[in-house]
């Protein structure tokens, strides 16, 4: 099974689980099993569309999806996928 | 109804780090993360570390952290056994009060630190983290 990376402030959601293990053959299958296991997790991951919110980005290892083929990338059992929020602001 | 968010114990040596680090960066913002732990109703920051900032363009209104850098803590939090507990930033020559921009991208749970750096140095210090309507409300720094 592909290993999925619980970031700390979505921990509240999965129980205090760092990790997230399921069968999926590409991130977004990964991502709503999730979502499907986690129910609380879901607004904060994907928007009314069923998009990935701008503020979430995700890594297959140390690539960055949207350098590969966004949530449509394929995984297999060996890759672990962590899910990283964005970190961004300023004054105004 | 009130937030039930828990006050922040900020050690000395953090809340220093926090504020020299937005006073040498001033006129440009600076960013970073803070760890601790969750104790007796306290959230207690033991730790603070500074981040580069990526932002590409002007960095006296804008900060940001690289996806790696994520990532980097996260591993650090859990090496070192602390609970990685939110991010800080400045503000200079602005109110330590989260912007339009700040609110677009916060994540629940996660406490967000603003130094507000006046020319003269620090001027003040606030804690926001985001309820559950995606509003900022205050934290109580102890």
């Amino acid at each position: 099974m592909a290993t999925l990376i619980i970031p700390t402030p979505l921990r509240k959601f999965t129980d205090g689980k760092s990790v997230f293990e399921a069968s999926a053959s590409d991130v977004r299958g990964l991502l709503k099993a999730l979502s499907t296991s986690h129910e609380g997790v879901q607004k904060h991951l994907f928007d009314e569309a069923g998009e990935l919110r701008s503020f979430i980005r995700v890594y297959v290892g140390d690539e960055d999806i949207n350098e590969l083929e966004g949530a449509d990338t394929k995984i297999d059992d060996r890759d672990e996928v962590s899910i990283i929020p964005a970190i961004a602001g300023g004054s105004k | 109804m009130s937030h039930q968010f828990l006050p922040l114990e900020i050690h000395t040596s953090a809340m220093n780090d926090m504020k020299g680090h937005g006073e040498e960066a001033f006129p440009n913002e600076c960013c970073g993360f803070f760890y601790g732990e969750e104790k007796n109703g306290v959230r207690v920051v033991s730790f603070a570390k500074r981040i580069e900032n990526v932002k590409e363009g002007d960095q006296r209104r804008r900060f940001e952290i690289s996806g790696k850098d994520y990532m980097k803590a996260e591993r650090f939090a859990t090496k070192e056994g602390l609970t990685l507990l939110g991010i800080y930033h400045s503000h200079p020559l602005h109110p330590a009060i989260p912007s339009e921009h700040d609110l677009a991208v916060a994540m629940p749970w996660f406490s967000y630190v603003i130094v507000s750096v006046e020319k003269e140095g620090v001027d003040h210090v606030r804690s926001w983290q985001l309820s559950t309507e995606r509003q900022f409300k205050e934290e109580i720094i102890k």
